[in-house]
């Protein structure tokens, strides 16, 4: 009924997160042999609001939400509000928890990647440095 | 039916994120990750629901499969269209920054 409005409200605090993280970044700069934390968190960004915007669609056409005030159709009755609250804290953090552990896998994921391939380069680096001219 | 349609725009997204470089220029990881966030929050929506009601989820009627598929359709166009219009609001290739440029 109401269940994206939990990664919705994550997503607005990791984009806060991220501009004050681009912010921290610019004036303490990272080394390149990681990838900055501000682009991970670009990542949780986008699986969030992407993911909410198109959950928030699916609620439009279900008629749970309308675009005008009070937004929730089912804020009018205090019953449907106790089901609406209840879904908020099973399904909408599910939701938050699942999209924010596939990202931390992601991360872990792609720095593991990152710095085989920064190893790889340097021991390429090192053998042709080695190669006789 | 929308989990099945948004899944499988995600792996389309996907596979052509990762198999064409033109594509990575045009922002298409937003569009993948769109596609995954929503599928995963799906996910966990039909998980509630098998919890709720068991085999029947495996079931639907007739009639809920094909608004469910308009809708899982709807949704994916939904999600280009945002990509697209962020894509030229970020403007990556400069494109138009050039067209509007030479119109004055």
């Amino acid at each position: 009924m109401a269940c994206f409005i939990v990664p919705t409200t994550e997503a607005i605090v990791t984009t806060i997160g991220k501009k004050m993280m681009q912010k921290h970044e610019e004036k303490h700069p990272v080394s390149t042999d990681k990838i900055s934390f501000s682009e991970k968190l670009g990542w949780l960004n986008k699986l969030l609001w992407g993911g909410s915007a198109l959950l928030a669609m699916e609620h439009l056409w279900h008629g749970e939400i309308s675009p005008f005030p009070p937004f929730l159709t089912a804020a009018a009755d205090a019953q449907e509000l106790t089901v609406v609250l209840h879904e908020m804290a099973t399904s909408g953090v599910g939701m938050a928890v699942l999209v924010t552990a596939v990202w931390g896998v992601m991360c872990v994921v792609s720095d593991k990647i990152h710095l085989k391939q920064l190893v790889n380069q340097e021991q390429s680096d090192s053998t042709t440095e080695e190669v006789p001219v | 039916m929308t989990l099945l349609i948004s899944i499988s725009a995600a792996v389309i997204s996907t596979l052509v994120w990762y198999c064409n470089a033109r594509a990575r220029n045009l922002k298409i990881g937003t569009l993948v990750l769109m596609y995954w966030g929503a599928s995963l929050m799906w996910l966990v929506d039909a998980c509630a629901e098998y919890i709720e009601i068991g085999s029947a989820y495996f079931t639907p009627a007739a009639a809920d499969m094909l608004n469910d598929a308009f809708l899982g359709f709807t949704v994916v166009v939904l999600g280009m269209v945002i990509w697209i219009a962020s894509l030229l609001i970020r403007d990556p290739a400069g494109t138009l920054h050039n067209v509007l440029s030479k119109n004055h």
